[in-house]
């Protein structure tokens, strides 16, 4: 994996016209993780478009070398097309990429994606993450509707991204298992005054 | 563009296709416009009677006017489900420019809708009892104007992406805005009407050069 890293510098994020959270600031290089830790509405989600580049920060600046990927509450497969063939569309997009991890999708394979539970969709939605390459993995709650069983393989394949050298930065109202896990509490963040 | 860049597109546009051909598995699929098309050409002689002199000199800009508002129909399912789904956000991780996912989609838009509606014309022009010389320039018109009637479509749908109502504005966004290309195709079909055609093809190609920009910067603007 190429070297990657990212760098989050003095950070402000707004929604509309409400400022979330400010001075948010770290550097995480090959193998680092990080928790955003913080309850619902906390500004988890648009900290992580802004990461993304999805979209600008109000203030500071977000460096990231290495390709980035993004896993949110939206699962980016066609609704009516069974499951192997819309995961499909983004294997051929993104190319083969070595490390295959099994999210127990294979025997959904014939089933049309909107038909899918929700553990299913969130298995999906990271099976897609993990297939696309990318050094720097962005995760949105990727714990919500998963069993203790695939939470604990959602760990594993986290912890052998890193391994590999990959960055993890992962938002989330759960605590999560994973060593050595750099947490940053978003109300340290949530600027004076701010309900 | 690099070669990897221009894969990807590929692929985007077999899968674009896919969708806007698609029945009820996809997003209602190309029949729909292509059946309102042909109904306009049905019920207009009901309408204005049987006598073949007044349905040929009108029948033609009956066919501009049927596919202007064909153009309407599927302007709610152009561009909204990717949103929605998040699949205009991936393909910009990847690092594919907005600009050139919504030039593939335009490309692929007309595919599914121009040349559906350039094939039906000849079954609109024995309703309307146009001549064959009519016809050909009716087609003719199309060919130079559907490309432009397709990329004002997508702009459009790439602006109302997301919005309550959208798919009702996006009707009303769209008539002025391709009133150029029913003039000019309307003008092209007099005798002598080649500067029409000229001046179709031009607003055509003028549309097809914005509306990739224009779109991308909307789904951008829609992320903040």
């Amino acid at each position: 994996m190429q070297p990657c890293r990212l760098v989050a510098d003095d950070l402000a994020c707004r929604r509309g016209d409400r400022l979330l959270v400010r001075g948010v600031g770290f550097a995480l290089g090959p193998g680092q993780a990080l928790h955003l830790a913080g309850p619902n509405g906390i500004g988890k989600s648009t900290l992580l478009r802004v990461l993304a580049g999805l979209m600008r920060p109000y203030a500071g600046t977000v460096t990231a070398t290495g390709a980035i990927a993004l896993s949110d509450e939206r699962l980016p497969l066609d609704a009516h097309r069974p499951l192997g063939a819309a995961l499909g569309f983004w294997r051929r997009l993104d190319g083969p990429t070595g490390a295959a991890h099994d999210f127990g999708l294979d025997d959904l394979a014939d089933v049309p994606v909107r038909y899918l539970s929700t553990g299913q969709r969130k298995r999906a939605a990271l099976a897609c993450l993990a297939g696309s390459g990318a050094a720097i993995w962005l995760l949105d709650e990727p714990l919500n509707g998963l069993d203790t069983h695939w939470t604990g393989v959602v760990s594993h394949v986290i912890e052998a991204h890193r391994a590999a050298g990959g960055i993890a930065v992962i938002a989330s109202h759960l605590p999560l298992a994973l060593a050595d896990l750099g947490v940053m509490a978003m109300a340290a963040h949530v600027p004076e005054g701010a309900d | 563009m690099n070669g990897r860049a221009s894969g990807k597109l590929m692929l985007i546009f077999r899968r674009d296709c896919a969708l806007l051909l698609g029945g009820a598995r996809g997003r209602g699929g190309a029949m729909l416009p292509l059946l309102f098309f042909l109904a306009v050409a049905m019920l207009y002689p009901f309408g204005v009677g049987p006598d073949a002199r007044l349905l040929a000199r009108t029948g033609a800009g009956v066919i501009w006017v049927a596919a202007l508002l064909a153009a309407i129909l599927p302007l709610d399912r152009l561009v909204e489900p990717d949103v929605e789904s998040g699949f205009f956000d991936q393909w910009a991780l990847r690092g594919l420019a907005e600009e050139a996912v919504m030039l593939v989609r335009i490309a692929a838009h007309w595919l599914c809708f121009g040349v559906p509606l350039m094939l039906a014309t000849p079954i609109a022009a024995t309703l309307l009892a146009l001549d064959s010389g009519q016809l050909a320039r009716l087609e003719l018109g199309l060919l130079a104007g559907t490309p432009g009637l397709a990329a004002i479509g997508v702009m459009i749908a790439a602006l109302t992406a997301g919005l309550r109502g959208g798919a009702a504005l996006g009707g009303l966004l769209l008539i002025p805005l391709a009133v150029p290309l029913l003039i000019f195709g309307a003008g092209s079909l007099q005798p002598g009407g080649e500067a029409g055609l000229a001046l179709l093809a031009a607003a055509s190609l003028a549309a097809c050069a914005i509306a990739p920009f224009a779109a991308g910067a909307a789904i951008r603007a829609a992320r903040e």
